[in-house]
């Protein structure tokens, strides 16, 4: 298409009506009025080819597909892009949610109304080119670059503390992603070129992997984020305006468990191994800890950012559990809390956006004014304590029935992270929805109006039809992660038979 | 032996300048206080034909005036850097000079003479041509710095830095003089092969005093103490030009110094670049942190980039010259830019330089915002901006030469400097607005936006001159 493939169209798509926002001239009503129409029809347009791109999609192959290749460095360094079953999910849902992003500031953003949409714009492009790069450089440069476009939108169009918000947010996965950004360099050194579908049957050193893996895991654990360099996230996501935590909670929070996935396990296997109950540990104490601490916020979005760090943990704990099941939950459970914490964040910009404030207390027995944002809240909130039924329990299944088959006391102290869930996310429900109706600034709140209906349909449709019905999802992803398992066992063994040879020529 | 008329086509550029100098004295003198502008324009044109001739002339590699002069791939590469470097500034600095009333024909006189020297010293083959240009360059440079004479602060900063500088000349001249007493000779390859591999103590003493006296050129730490209060006093455009075009210079002289005259003793010179590397990074992190003046600012962080740029001759071999050198062109684009926003900065008729009075530009100025902060990102190497790919260069480098824990002190230390160049995006994007600033004159916002187009676009091509910079460090080995 365009002399491009798709997959550059879908990634740079978002560029163009970024362009176009720039070129408007004037401030006036109409003039932002037609940024936001702009921006909106560039992110359903981008959508719709994503979908088209999906139709076109085989599951049942394991290799990358779309795949296109130029010039653009030289010296092994090149433009590669393409997309298999363990990306694709995570396009999809990055093209979802920008729509929905862009309608749910319609109105919350009356400020700078133009920049806010190319700086949405521009992130589109670079978390879309994320998930696609097929070069290790390519992907840093969309990895990291993403850091701009989320610093201006915290610090711009944040709350009050947004200027420390977004330092820590910056400086937090920076300093993480900059080591990474030397381990690609050696890499590099090793295989002579970045091109990910090779450096995916590279062998690298056994010595080399781990400190490879350590440094991949400083940037990539910082993403997740993994307790306990978490502490960047919650102050992100109370000062980050509805929108901004909506992405980052969707689609940012999926660079780190993509990463573990595509470059953790593939690439270094032997390390991956080695420090696998490492990453169980870590993980059991996100779930457990992060829990505990989301009982006693006062905070909404604090509270469910640190739901998030829970969940994320589920998913570390999946990927390296490396069985089909963990892998695949792991994959799922991204996807299902891209769906549901997005949508947790809207419902809370809900409130916001009539009450402007975050605070639990300010709220109470919302029922009896919106009684249809209640039922949805309750959906939500259901999915993310895991009822089976939504889309949130299939993902956590998955997780703790890969997990167990490895270790079983990981199992079962993560399950016990289930347990928690439930009682901070009804505790949270308990004191907004239920209760009386007594504070006097309640008394004229309004329920959903027309446009936040439609944010919401489809947020809802999809988590309850995951929940029924999540083959969508793990189809897509298995054949690539049962060849992704297959390489790494593979991997281990000639590790292992390498061992008993040496022992024995001793 | 060359020809005379043959060698003296190898330094076509400097007899250029040289022979445009003298007649721009004359012009300057007869036509006394209106003859600024002419000048300039002259001078401006001398620059760009300079430039022009090293781009068109003949690729050949040559050592003319008995081995005095070189003049190879590798110097016509920086010589084009610093003549870029000294053309825009010298264009730059029209308006602010008109400005400050300090609009003198001296100025761009001033400004060739030193170009002239720096060509030398980029082109030095021994170490007598090297003191030559060295001095050349930096005699004009100390009455630049004190420019603005009626300026206390500018006349403190010329005196400072002809004191400091004057030292570290001193210091070169022993080391010189230790190393022609142990070689033997003063030419760089008549030194490597006299060394061979076996360095004399006296040697090493010799190499030591000349890194000192070409660390205190570049500013590395810890021979760095003069460049704040140098680059805070001299006045804007002579602050923009000791950032650009002097920096190249030095940089140049100190890779080809080293590479062509110690290539036999590589561990002792690489343990005194780590270490001067590794000091300057962390320097210009940590230090920058609490500046509120933004040249003293950027005086910290030139003195970080040139840390960054050593890292480079530090992996030593093609791939890491290449890398200083793509390095050095990327560098002089972002502080180009950054410079050309430095002297747009005028409230009322009157300049200012606070990092405060930038608050909330994105308001009352949102193209200089946007080019400004682009800049402030490219020099914190965010990726897809130039800066990225320029510490990509360097950095690879080390890492291929296996100097780890070089890298990653490096990597951290940018991680700290990104801090502080955040922080003027926040001033100008999240602060509420400073008194707006006056309609910038034509050429610095020119020069902005243009850097401003490259840095963003670079990656588009990240390999543009890539092939020029290693077809430059291959001419050194």
């Amino acid at each position: 298409m365009f002399g491009f493939g798709i997959l550059s169209c879908i990634v740079f798509l978002p560029l163009a009506g970024a362009g176009f926002i720039l070129a408007l001239r004037g401030n006036d009503e109409a003039t932002l009025e037609n940024a936001r129409r702009a921006a909106l029809g560039t992110t359903l347009i981008v959508f719709l080819l994503s979908l088209y791109a999906y139709a076109r999609f085989d599951p049942s192959s394991s290799a990358f597909q779309f795949v296109e290749e130029k010039g653009w460095f030289g010296h092994g360094l090149v433009y590669k892009m393409g997309v298999d079953g363990i990306s694709f999910p995570f396009v999809l849902l990055t093209t979802f949610l920008m729509p929905i992003c862009i309608l749910a500031s319609w109105q919350s953003i009356q400020n700078r109304v133009k920049e806010y949409m190319i700086v949405f714009l521009v992130l589109e492009t670079l978390m879309i080119g994320v998930f696609c790069a097929l070069d290790l450089l390519l992907f840093y440069l969309f990895f990291e670059g993403g850091l701009i476009p989320m610093f201006l939108i915290i610090g711009i169009w944040g709350h009050t503390r947004r200027v420390y918000a977004s330092f820590k947010f910056f400086l937090y996965t920076l300093a993480g992603s900059l080591l990474m950004l030397l381990a690609i360099m050696a890499m590099y050194g090793v295989a002579g070129t970045t091109d990910i579908a090779v450096l995916l049957h590279t062998h690298f050193p056994s010595s080399m992997q781990k400190w490879l893996w350590l440094a991949f895991f400083a940037s990539l654990a910082v993403k997740t984020p993994m307790w306990p360099v978490h502490t960047w996230l919650p102050d992100a996501h109370v000062e980050a305006p509805t929108a901004g935590s909506v992405i980052l909670a969707g689609v940012l929070l999926k660079f780190g468990g993509y990463g573990f996935i595509r470059f953790s396990l593939p690439m270094f296997p032997e390390a991956s191994a080695y420090f696998a109950p490492l990453v169980f540990a870590l993980s059991v104490i996100a779930i457990i800890y992060t829990s505990l601490v989301a009982l006693v916020q006062e905070d909404m979005k604090k509270l469910i950012a640190y739901t998030s760090v829970a969940h994320m943990g589920l998913v570390t704990m999946g990927i390296f559990s490396v069985t089909p099941q963990g892998v695949q939950g792991a994959v799922f459970q991204m996807v299902s809390h891209g769906l549901v914490s997005a949508a947790l964040f809207l419902c809370v910009g809900v409130l916001y956006d009539r009450l402007h404030t975050h605070e639990i207390a300010a709220y109470g027995g919302l029922v009896a004014r919106m009684p249809i944002y209640a039922a949805v809240f309750m959906i939500f909130t259901l999915a993310n304590l895991g009822l089976p039924g939504t889309s949130g329990f299939i993902g956590e299944f998955l997780t703790l029935l890969g997990t167990f088959r490895i270790n079983s006391w990981v199992a079962l102290l993560a399950t016990t992270g289930v347990i928690w869930s439930v009682a901070y996310a009804l505790y949270l429900y308990r004191r907004i929805i239920f209760g009386v109706l007594d504070k006097p600034n309640l008394a004229p709140i309004l329920d959903f109006s027309w446009r936040e209906a439609t944010l919401f349909a489809p947020l809802v449709a999809l988590t309850i039809f995951f929940g029924v019905y999540p083959t969508p999802v793990l189809e897509a992803s298995a054949a690539a992660i049962s060849a992704l398992i297959k390489g790494y066992d593979t991997a281990l063994g000639e590790t292992k038979t390498a061992a008993l040879f040496r022992l024995k020529a001793e | 032996m060359t020809p005379l008329p043959l060698a003296l086509a190898h330094c076509l550029p400097e007899l250029i300048l040289a022979a445009g100098v003298l007649v721009l004295v004359l012009l300057g003198a007869i036509r006394g206080r209106e003859s600024d502008g002419p000048v300039t324009e002259i001078a401006a044109g001398l620059l760009g034909g300079a430039i022009v001739v090293i781009l068109l002339g003949g690729k050949t590699n040559a050592i003319v005036f008995d081995g005095a002069f070189i003049n190879d791939g590798f110097g016509r590469f920086m010589k084009v850097l610093t003549l870029a470097g000294s053309l825009v500034t010298l264009v730059m600095s029209r308006d602010f000079l008109a400005a400050e009333k300090i609009d003198k024909f001296e100025f761009p006189i001033l400004i060739l003479l030193s170009t002239l020297g720096m060509l030398m010293l980029i082109s030095a083959a021994g170490l007598i041509a090297l003191y030559l240009g060295l001095e050349l360059m930096s005699l004009a440079l100390y009455v630049l710095a004190a420019f603005h004479r009626d300026n206390i602060r500018a006349s403190e900063a010329g005196l400072k830095y002809f004191v400091l500088g004057a030292l570290s000349s001193g210091m070169l001249l022993y080391g010189a003089s230790l190393l022609y007493g142990f070689a033997g000779t003063v030419s760089f390859a008549g030194i490597a092969e006299t060394i061979n591999g076996k360095a004399s103590l006296g040697v090493v003493f010799g190499l030591v005093f000349l890194m000192v006296g070409l660390a205190f050129k570049m500013s590395a730490v810890p021979f760095h103490m003069w460049t704040p209060d140098v680059y805070e006093g001299a006045p804007t455009p002579v602050t923009a030009f000791f950032i650009t075009a002097v920096k190249m210079a030095a940089v140049a002289i100190t890779l080809r110094v080293i590479l062509t005259a110690f290539p036999g003793i590589t561990a002792q010179w690489r343990q005194i670049v780590i270490f001067l590397s590794i000091l300057s990074m962390v320097l210009g992190a940590f230090a920058a942190i609490g500046q509120a003046n933004i040249k003293r600012l950027m005086a910290y962080s030139t003195i970080g980039h040139v840390g960054f740029a050593l890292v480079g001759l530090a992996a030593g071999g093609e791939t890491g010259v290449a890398s200083v050198l793509a390095y050095m062109a990327i560098y002089l684009v972002m502080t180009l830019g950054t410079f050309a926003g430095i002297l747009s900065m005028r409230v009322s008729g009157e300049g200012v330089e606070n990092i405060s009075d930038l608050s909330g530009l994105a308001r009352t100025d949102g193209v200089m915002a946007f080019f400004f902060a682009t800049m402030m990102f490219s020099l914190a190497g965010i990726p897809p901006l130039a800066g990225f790919f320029a510490k990509w260069y360097v950095f690879n480098a080390a890492i291929q030469a296996r100097l780890y824990a070089l890298a990653v002190i490096g990597v951290l230390s940018s991680a700290v400097a990104a801090f502080y160049y955040l922080r003027i995006v926040k001033i100008m994007y999240f602060d509420e607005p400073a008194p707006a600033f006056d309609r910038p004159a034509l050429a610095p916002r020119i020069v902005l936006a243009g850097s401003g187009i490259i840095v963003v676009f670079l990656f588009a091509y990240p390999g543009l001159f890539i092939d020029a910079t290693t077809a430059a460090a291959k001419s050194l080995f």
